[in-house]
């Protein structure tokens, strides 16, 4: 146990070294960039270079960019406070991300539990089916699938099912029961079908040629018992776990091309609109919760590895 | 060398000659039937966009607002876009886009950095190993797309600053005329990000194989860490890398191309397929001119399903070969 324990802990102790890091980059990448947050908060409103002073002077913007971070970092630590948006003038910084990144995990929920529903049966039974030609088959069509863009499937989904069999409506997001929820769930399930299918059927082939497995057969377990008891439990869930992690990452990813194309006012859209828009403070706590929450998802899917498998808890695999 | 290899299948026994172990796994890709399909595919594409200037029937810039919106015919066998452009050389100038996002980043994100990184941090150790793989890990924890998107857009305006007044002291306009900004950041940034997953796996395989008798051998005359590194610990290390080249390429092409969608990618005018797709994603065009939407679509899911299925076919082969 102590060095499971030992992991986690470094991992755990890591993440505020990684957070500043992360923040001291993201912060000088951003005010290193283009244009000025002045023209932003006063959208072109007023030109008085005494009045943009004044606004300067008012957000700490005309000190140097270390010093910028130190004052940040200070308010972050200290109070809990991300600084002013420089789009949303009223609000705090979580107020608005919170909401946003509520929608996105709602939009993405079906989805993330489908390509496990879908992806582990299709990988078992391509296994099972190894030799003839149901296996390749199952294994090419899902590849296929992860093979069209993104950018041209929600267009072909859309005129498809929202425009021509006028099913759906054609984007946006009213919660998870209505029909908006098709179409970005079918783009965000089809493509990771594909790599779940492949993991599970490897793990499968492994765990066929166990010596338990023949046991199993030897005593007269019916062939579905015997894949779904002994093969499938002991080889799939566990590998399972560990693309959770990945799954969620690549979900993330597919999400922003997918609310930007929809329309869905979820983080992927709001990053993309706050980095164009410039509003710096938003990014950086956008970046920095995001990491945050990659950081923990992966202790927290280590942590249920060892729950779930004994060999990871004896120490006789290792995590990453 | 000769080797003996039995051939299960037709029942006999073949004595082969191959001048190394890479020669063998090539020789045995090339006899799977779905894998030489695939690589043909590739082959023909990516001829097709290194030779775009000399293959492509028209410019990728050139207008003739008396056909736009035209479709598939002899002179335009893609049809034309909205400002009339021959699709069919679009298409071949943004095949040229990807090959050179694509090669540029897959042999310094995909091959250099990790190899060199993962091999430095897995030999050496200590302090060397504590630097390298810490930033790894700091680099991977970030949301990749996001950063990649914000350092596009806050970096791009300064970085064309400055090839411009480079330019002017070479007096040359050669960069601005390529877009070599708009290629050099795409490739600069996922690069960046590309090499940690590799460098990981080289730098575990690297902990076994530097106390074989080989490598204690060189140390023992004295060898330098970079000779150890890439005369006896290179070999080793190098199918690791190759397993996973064709999918990374697949995945490299679809990053630039949605990075590009979005607008923060290649710029106009220079071609990308992210451009096209986005030209003819619009739902008034694809209702109306489905053809392009679909040709370059089907373009880049035909060369990513070759990438994906020749990466699972050299997987095969070199894990066999292992085993």
């Amino acid at each position: 146990m102590d060095g499971l324990a030992g992991h986690i802990l470094r991992r755990l102790l890591f993440l505020p070294v990684t957070l500043l890091v992360v923040s001291f980059a993201t912060f000088y990448i951003t005010r290193w960039g283009p244009g000025d947050p002045i023209r932003v908060y006063t959208a072109g409103g007023f030109s008085d270079p005494e009045a943009i002073a004044r606004v300067k002077e008012q957000y700490g913007l005309d000190k140097p960019i270390i010093a910028q971070y130190g004052i940040w970092l200070q308010d972050v630590t200290l109070h809990g406070d991300f600084g002013p948006s420089f789009r949303f003038r009223d609000r705090d910084i979580p107020d608005i991300i919170f909401p946003k990144m509520w929608v996105s995990m709602r939009v993405a929920a079906y989805a993330f539990v489908l390509t496990f529903l879908i992806g582990i049966p299709i990988g078992v039974y391509a296994a099972v089916k190894r030799g003839t030609w149901i296996d390749p088959f199952l294994i090419g069509v899902f590849l296929f699938f992860r093979s069209i863009p993104v950018l041209v499937l929600v267009p072909i989904l859309v005129l498809l099912l929202a425009v021509n069999l006028d099913l759906v409506p054609a984007g946006g997001f009213d919660g998870m029961l209505s029909t908006s929820m098709i179409i970005p769930t079918i783009a965000l399930t089809l493509p990771g079908i594909a790599g779940v299918a492949r993991l599970a059927r490897t793990a499968t082939l492994t765990a066929i040629e166990e010596d338990f497995v023949r046991t199993a057969r030897a005593k007269g377990l019916s062939e579905y018992t015997v894949i779904m008891r002994h093969v499938v439990r002991n080889s799939v869930v566990p590998i399972m776990t560990t693309v959770i992690g990945l799954d969620l990452v690549s979900l993330i990813e597919g999400a922003l091309f997918i609310e930007i194309l929809l329309g869905i006012p979820g983080i992927g859209s709001f990053i993309f609109e706050s980095v164009k828009g410039q509003d710096y403070n938003v990014v950086l706590a956008i970046v920095l919760i995001t990491t945050t929450a990659f950081v923990l998802a992966n202790l927290l899917v280590d942590l249920a590895l060892i729950v779930i498998d004994p060999r990871v808890r004896a120490g006789q695999q290792e995590l990453r | 060398m000769t080797y003996i290899a039995a051939d299960l299948q037709h029942d006999y026994v073949v004595v082969e000659e191959s001048r190394s172990p890479g020669g063998r796994t090539l020789r045995r890709l090339l006899r799977r039937k779905l894998a030489v399909v695939c690589l043909s595919i590739i082959v023909v594409l990516y001829g097709a966009g290194a030779l775009a200037p000399f293959i492509a029937p028209y410019g990728y810039a050139e207008q003739n607002l008396d056909i736009s919106f035209q479709g598939p015919s002899l002179d335009h066998p893609f049809g034309t876009d909205r400002n009339g452009r021959d699709l069919m050389s679009r298409s071949i100038f943004a095949m040229r886009t990807t090959v050179v996002v694509t090669l540029a980043t897959i042999a310094t994100g995909g091959i250099l950095l990790p190899l060199t990184l993962g091999m430095l941090s897995g030999y050496r150790r200590g302090f060397t190993d504590s630097i390298i793989m810490r930033s790894g890990e700091i680099l991977s924890s970030l949301p990749g797309l996001p950063m990649l998107v914000l350092i596009n857009v806050t970096l791009r305006p300064r970085f064309v600053d400055w090839v411009e007044s480079l330019e002017r002291r070479v007096g040359t306009d050669w960069f601005t005329d390529t877009g070599f900004a708009d290629y050099f950041l795409i490739f600069f940034v996922l690069s960046l990000f590309g090499w940690v997953g590799g460098a990981r796996l080289i730098r575990t395989q690297v902990f076994t194989l530097r106390n074989a008798d080989y490598v204690l051998a060189a140390e023992s005359f004295g060898a330098s860490t970079w000779r150890i590194l890439f005369r006896h610990l290179l070999p080793g290390v190098l199918p690791l890398i190759v397993v996973g080249l064709s999918a990374s390429l697949g995945a490299i092409a679809l990053t630039e191309i949605g990075l590009t969608f979005i607008g923060v990618g290649i710029q106009p005018p220079n071609p990308s397929f992210g451009a096209l797709i986005s030209d003819g994603a619009p739902r008034v065009v694809f209702q109306n001119h489905p053809q392009l939407l679909l040709i370059p679509g089907s373009v880049v899911a035909m060369l990513i399903l070759s990438f994906n299925l020749l990466g699972d076919a050299v997987n095969d082969v070199i894990t066999s070969r292992a085993r």
